[in-house]
């Protein structure tokens, strides 16, 4: 005790304090604060408005604007709903790291908590589709080939066969779908982000994404088997035709070369 | 059984041979051919990895012929694999599923037709490469060269119209684009495509009519070019490289029986083993995860295997020009591709005669040459390639796009510039570097090995020593031929009257010149001047 009273003069007394100030309203903070947006009631509901006006404000206005009006760097947001923040925030993409074509997939830096409550901030701003119930995405039942069909007729375009993703004009490209996860697919559809149109209820409905949903997880997802064994990528020819010079057309090269260095030698008499 | 008969009887295979040489003959036959020497070199052994993919293919082929069923009836599908259950598809695909799927080894044998097919091409690719960078397409050859390229070209379409047959999305996707192809001929281009389809595309006839092609006209026309094309290779007897005591006048090698006809046998299965072992372990052409075919869905990143990467390519830089003159229409943008394409491979296909038209060298050659001893024709065929490769980048500019993060557009331009300039920059660079290896072939022969050792001189100079070829050595790098460069006959011939020279006599004047001048080849090393450098005190 004598040690630490003889040190709170210490020039560096007053960081220590802070930092462990930070540290405990952060830890009691991190301890309460999801039990506290899991309340489905009114005032729940109005403190992530603000705590989401707070996050917003730090993360998201620079491009956005401050009220969600949009700005020369980046679009409106009043409208969108919370379905397309849950997606954007969620997969990682926003806040985005520098203007591109295409804003990629990426780690996703904020807990689901911060992101409901920005969902929650952005749906106040106006209204649209609001993230999805598990009810509501769940392939659990779903009909795999009436998906595949209605994959192919409306995704493959620009996804391929399967999901693997394709390029699009100027640098821009439709994703990859491996991994992503049934709800991301869901608002996905419903929300049309970045260069992909939205396929609201009324054109495709609820049923029809949960097939396309439960297809993209049988034919791409770590539970999908490739009874041919390696998939190349799922690229198509191209991947194949690589493969075949270099492992196939390689492999018997090397195989000539050494039948023809291990030749018939003359009898020594 | 006495003693008597058995001291007079020949031996059981003595007295088979004896039959069968009373009724077909094949003594004599097999006396010719069975002591026929080949060369060893593995560069020789690229046509048989054709010749044994290509039996594979047909061995393979068979085996699904026995389950398949060209039909494009549709039916609904029942079988094991989930993701397509319910699906209304043509019998064509149901049956290639149920191949896939259900028939014992029907994947295996599916996936081994497959990889063997490709391999098959880029085995014709790289043999017919080997034959053109080596001049052993030169006479006799000729003939030889043609069947060689025609195999390649019918392998094309054999392909093609091959992995055609399952009626799945992606060779739907591919079978449309041949249509919009024939479509865009000028007149007949509309007449033709209902001829081949039996009207209005898809219809119901293509699966049916692919299959008879696929399975009996074009693989019957390659096996009688294949079998043509071994008979040549006995008649007029196997090429090789320069060295001692190998001249145009003789074969050095191993004899066919029992050398090579156990090396070739053993090859057969290695050759064999390789395709299977990438048939079982990785995966070609899905069905199952393409989908049957339906005019109206398309996917991303279709493309046609890679022997057709080329077409897709042309089609898919070329812009989309378009005339439209009294109420028709003439796509360009289809039909300039189309036209390019057989004369892309047309110029490979013709370059033995242009040659040798220009060198005026109508003897028999027998010795395969080292590319750098041909500049131009090697930089020809680089340029050649590179054509080839930049429009394959052009058939995958989607997939370069993805895999390296760049713009479609800019791969699109790269490709559009860089199919006229790449093959001039090829063709520049690799005069160069031929006639830089000629350079140093002469180097070796005149002044031997660079061996890294460096001596001192007591007077303090510093020298390296360099160690002398041998003689087998230095005959292998001096031995080829090398042409004087053709002129022009004087301006005025012996009575002082303007003589009369053809356009065709000086373009023809030029291009040898560009095979011979001076500046097109380094003349090699004389024993004269060898003569002088030994006689001098070693080393320089």
């Amino acid at each position: 005790m004598k040690k630490l009273s003889a040190r709170r003069r210490h020039p560096l007394a007053a960081v220590v304090v802070l930092l462990l100030a930070l540290a405990a309203t952060g830890g009691l903070y991190a301890a309460f604060a999801p039990a506290g947006t899991a309340k489905a009631d009114e005032t729940a509901q109005s403190l992530a408005i603000e705590e989401g006006k707070k996050l917003y404000s730090v993360g998201c206005a620079s491009c956005h604007g401050t009220g969600g009006q949009g700005t020369s760097d980046g679009p409106s947001l009043v409208g969108v709903g919370s379905a397309a923040v849950d997606f954007q925030v969620g997969t990682g993409r926003m806040p985005a790291q520098q203007p591109g074509a295409q804003v990629p997939r990426k780690k996703v830096i904020y807990t689901q908590a911060e992101i409901d409550q920005l969902a929650a901030y952005v749906a106040s701003l106006g209204a649209g589709p609001a993230i999805p119930k598990p009810g509501q995405y769940n392939p659990e039942g779903a009909d795999i080939a009436k998906g595949g069909e209605l994959f192919r007729s409306n995704c493959a375009q620009c996804h391929n066969f399967t999901g693997e993703g394709g390029a699009l004009t100027y640098g821009k490209y439709a994703p990859s779908l491996e991994g992503v996860s049934p709800k991301h697919l869901y608002e996905a559809m419903q929300t049309g982000p970045q260069n992909m149109p939205s396929f609201p209820d009324t054109t495709m409905p609820e049923k029809q994404k949960k097939d396309i949903i439960a297809y993209v997880q049988a034919v791409n997802s770590d539970k999908a088997d490739n009874p041919g064994g390696l998939k190349l990528g799922g690229l198509g020819p191209v991947s194949e035709g690589l493969f075949a010079w270099i492992f196939g057309l390689g492999a018997l090269i090397a195989v000539a070369v050494w039948v023809a260095a291990h030749t018939a030698k003359a009898k020594k008499s | 059984m006495s003693t008597v008969t058995n001291t007079k009887k020949a031996p059981a295979g003595e007295r088979i041979a004896d039959w069968a040489d009373g009724r077909l003959g094949i003594y004599t036959l097999a006396k010719a051919n069975m002591r026929k020497i080949f060369p060893d070199h593995w560069s020789f052994m690229l046509g048989e990895v054709c010749l044994y993919s290509f039996l594979i293919i047909i061995l393979t082929g068979v085996y699904l012929t026995l389950f398949f069923h060209p039909s494009m009836n549709e039916v609904e599908y029942v079988g094991p694999y989930v993701p397509l259950q319910g699906q209304l598809m043509s019998e064509a695909f149901n049956s290639t599923m149920h191949i896939s799927f259900e028939v014992r080894g029907g994947l295996l044998i599916r996936q081994i037709h497959h990889w063997a097919a490709l391999i098959f091409l880029a085995g014709m690719f790289v043999h017919m490469m080997r034959v053109f960078f080596t001049g052993a397409f030169r006479k006799p050859r000729e003939i030889n060269w043609l069947f060689g390229f025609l195999l390649f070209f019918l392998g094309m379409f054999t392909g093609f119209t091959g992995y055609s047959l399952p009626d799945d999305l992606l060779s739907g996707t591919g079978v449309r684009f041949m249509q919009g192809a024939i479509l865009s001929v000028p007149i007949v281009g509309t007449y033709l495509s209902m001829f081949l389809f039996g009207g209005e595309f898809p219809g119901g006839d293509f699966v049916a009519r692919f299959y008879s092609a696929h399975v009996l006209l074009l693989p019957g026309i390659m096996l009688g070019l294949v079998v043509a094309h071994l008979i040549l290779v006995f008649v007029h007897k196997h090429t090789h490289f320069e060295g001692p005591g190998r001249t145009n006048k003789n074969v050095v090698g191993m004899p066919l029986l029992p050398v090579y006809m156990a090396k070739a046998g053993g090859f057969f299965f290695l050759v064999f083993g390789v395709i299977a072992v990438i048939a079982a372990v990785a995966s070609i052409n899905p069905i199952w995860a393409l989908g049957p075919y339906r005019p109206d869905q398309v996917s991303t990143g279709a493309q046609p295997d890679w022997y057709m990467g080329f077409a897709e390519g042309l089609i898919r830089v070329m812009p989309g020009w378009e005339i439209n003159l009294w109420g028709h229409t003439l796509v360009l943008g289809v039909f300039i591709p189309l036209v390019i394409f057989p004369l892309v491979l047309g110029a490979i296909a013709v370059y033995p005669f242009i040659e040798s038209w220009i060198t005026g060298d109508k003897r028999e050659h027998h010795i395969a040459q080292r590319p750098r001893n041909a500049p131009t024709r090697t930089a020809f065929g680089v340029a050649w390639i590179t054509a080839y490769m930049i429009m394959l980048v052009g058939g995958g500019n989607d997939l370069w796009a993805t895999h390296f993060h760049l713009s479609i557009n800019a791969i699109t331009w790269f490709v559009r510039i860089f199919f006229f300039a790449g093959p001039v920059i090829a063709f520049i660079i690799t005069k160069r570097i031929c006639l830089g290896l000629q350079r140093r072939d002469k180097d070796k022969v005149l002044h031997g090995r660079e061996s890294g050792i460096i001596k001192r001189l007591p007077h303090g100079e510093f020298v390296e020593v360099h160690q002398p070829l041998s003689q087998g050595e230095r005959y292998k790098l001096t031995a080829h031929e090398q042409y004087e460069p053709a002129e022009l006959p004087p301006a005025v011939d012996e009575n002082g009257v303007e003589r009369k020279i053809g356009r065709l006599q000086k373009l023809r004047v030029k291009l040898n010149q560009g095979y011979y001048g001076a500046d097109n080849q380094v003349a090699k090393p004389t024993a004269e001047e060898f003569r002088e450098i030994e006689s001098g005190h070693g080393h320089h």
